[in-house]
């Protein structure tokens, strides 16, 4: 008996012939974060509509704890908490109102109901917003609520399309808090188009374009592949490439205009003091020396960039 | 389940001064066609000598305020039905009751009896002031009630109707409008059949069965054909809820 707490087999979604979302399966462990990576209408939404059961995958299943979505919709939903990327929430209502409609709609018991919502607000930092009607309360506040209404029935998984979307930096930095800390005791999965923010809450990253996903994998694996063995060097009398390589350690010398050069070197050897002290002694100018990192978006762009250049 | 959907319902109707003004709107007009019947009633029942022109209090003043209340409800229901599901499809709400526990037809059924709930206050209210007649005639409260029940499966077909147009369309005006034009050539079907009432079509007219119960029968037949009328268009909401599940 695994315990995934979701499983995604072969998820396929074909909208009038083209096929949105392909052969999609990937498993998720209780007290992980993953985190969905894709540029625009690469199908994030999609999966993550087929996993809450809003969208039935025209091929493959969903489990969710072990319990088909298919065949028992009712239990697997109990599972979930889900906010999409449009806020469900009904504005003329207010807060207190809205959410014990959440907490009774997904099934908490009548005696936990108070007690549910007041959890959910503390959370959520919503508490002194109580008796405000929805309608009225700011973006970031609003998808506060949004994602109250997703965690109130302490679900085993938390799917969250793009929940830092429209907010300020210090909201941003909130709810990622928030996430991580459900991350801790439920399974959550999110979607973005913001890198670091992956890099900051997530423990699994996929990454989905054109429907198939492209990456799946450890965020670790993802950060080795940014910081490779590399340095960026900057002097003002460069020598020649022949020049560079005699050091030990060095494997590839590529040179970048203005003065600039990025140097491989082989694992387990440092040669950024060999530099240092020969180009004191040759009087190379060296003034800058710098681990050379990829950025995220740069493995990001290099993963979709290759999946398009195989078709 | 559809008891949670359907509180869910009257708390929006009631969220809005829009149930409120609804409710006390057509009161108000049930209320002066109340008066007016009584006051009538003398008028007409002095006139009349012989026994055989005279009719109870309760028949004729009943039948002058259900018969407004069947005809305001044309207008009534769809405006109050026109936004259970065109609304949620508009502001996207809709995913929050399709990834709770419940299944389609539960949503369904508990907007539907959340609607019903509303109207059946104004049906009891009517059924209330009518009887207030007792306090100096001795009234019929079997015509009543067969009046009270003809009206409840009389609004339960416009909401059940109502819900269906709702689920079809993203603009609740829209909804709205069919199912205003859809109720009213049921309820008038029968007057193009007057002169061959046994006609199939005529037999499909609400008012057709609505009228055996304003007349203080109570016939299965009519019971039976209402119920078939609320649990078709029932159905086909859920299904055209399922269609967009499968069609995304």
């Amino acid at each position: 008996m695994n315990n995934f707490t979701v499983e995604a087999i072969e998820l396929t979604r074909l909208y009038g012939g083209r096929e949105a979302v392909s052969n999609v399966s990937f498993n998720l462990s209780k007290g992980e974060v993953l985190g969905f990576l894709g540029p625009n209408g690469a199908g994030k939404s999609t999966t993550m509509k087929m996993l809450t059961g809003n969208l039935a995958p025209s091929n493959g299943s969903v489990k969710i704890c072990g319990i088909d979505m298919m065949e028992s919709p009712k239990e697997a939903k109990a599972l979930i908490g889900y906010l999409p990327e449009m806020r469900p929430l009904y504005k003329e209502l207010t807060v207190d109102e809205y959410l014990t409609i959440a907490a009774r709609l997904h099934r908490v018991s009548s005696g936990n109901i108070k007690k549910a919502v007041e959890v959910a607000k503390e959370r959520c930092g919503l508490g002194h917003m109580s008796k405000r009607l929805i309608e009225n309360l700011s973006n970031g506040y609003q998808q506060r609520v949004g994602i109250a209404q997703s965690i109130i029935h302490n679900p085993m998984v938390v799917i969250l399309d793009e929940p830092t979307v429209g907010l300020d930096p210090i909201q941003i930095r909130d709810i990622r808090a928030l996430i991580r800390e459900l991350g801790s005791d439920h399974s959550v999965i999110i979607s973005t188009h913001i890198l670091p923010e992956v890099e900051m809450v997530c423990d699994q990253v996929q990454i989905i374009d054109k429907g198939k996903l492209v990456f799946n994998g450890s965020i670790d694996v993802l950060k080795k592949q940014r910081v490779g063995n590399r340095l960026l060097i900057a002097m003002n009398n460069p020598p020649s490439i022949d020049v560079m390589l005699k050091i030990p350690g060095i494997t590839e010398v590529e040179a970048l205009p203005s003065g600039l050069m990025r140097v491989r070197f082989a694992d387990d050897v440092m040669p950024a003091e060999a530099i240092v002290q020969a180009a004191v002694k040759n009087n190379w100018g060296l003034h800058q020396i710098a681990p050379d990192q990829t950025s995220l978006e740069d493995v990001f762009m290099q993963l979709t960039y290759q999946e398009q250049a195989a078709f | 389940m559809i008891i949670n959907v359907a509180r869910k319902e009257l708390k929006s109707v009631f969220a809005s001064p829009m149930g409120w003004v609804i409710l006390a709107l057509l009161m108000f007009a049930f209320g002066t066609y109340y008066l007016n019947g009584v006051n009538d009633y003398f008028a007409v029942m002095s006139g009349a000598m012989r026994p055989a022109e005279r009719t109870g209090v309760t028949q004729f003043v009943a039948q002058t305020v259900y018969g407004l209340a069947s005809f305001i409800m044309l207008f009534a229901v769809p405006l109050l039905s026109m936004r259970l599901i065109s609304e949620e499809r508009r502001s996207q709400t809709l995913p929050f009751l399709f990834s709770a526990p419940i299944s389609l037809t539960e949503i369904v059924l508990g907007k539907f009896f959340g609607l019903v709930a509303f109207l059946s206050i104004l049906i009891v209210f009517i059924a209330l002031m009518l009887s207030t007649l007792n306090i100096w005639a001795d009234i019929d409260f079997g015509f009543l009630i067969a009046n009270s029940i003809g009206l409840f499966l009389l609004v339960g077909s416009f909401s059940a109707l109502g819900l269906y147009f709702s689920s079809l369309t993203q603009q609740p005006v829209v909804a709205a409008i069919l199912t205003f034009v859809a109720l009213f050539a049921l309820m008038i079907l029968d007057r193009f059949f007057a002169g061959d009432p046994s006609n199939t079509l005529a037999s499909l007219s609400l008012m057709r069965h609505f009228q055996s119960f304003s007349s203080g029968l109570i016939d299965t037949g009519d019971i039976a054909y209402f119920f078939l009328f609320i649990v078709t268009f029932l159905t086909l909401t859920v299904r055209r809820l399922d269609a967009d599940r499968l069609r995304g």
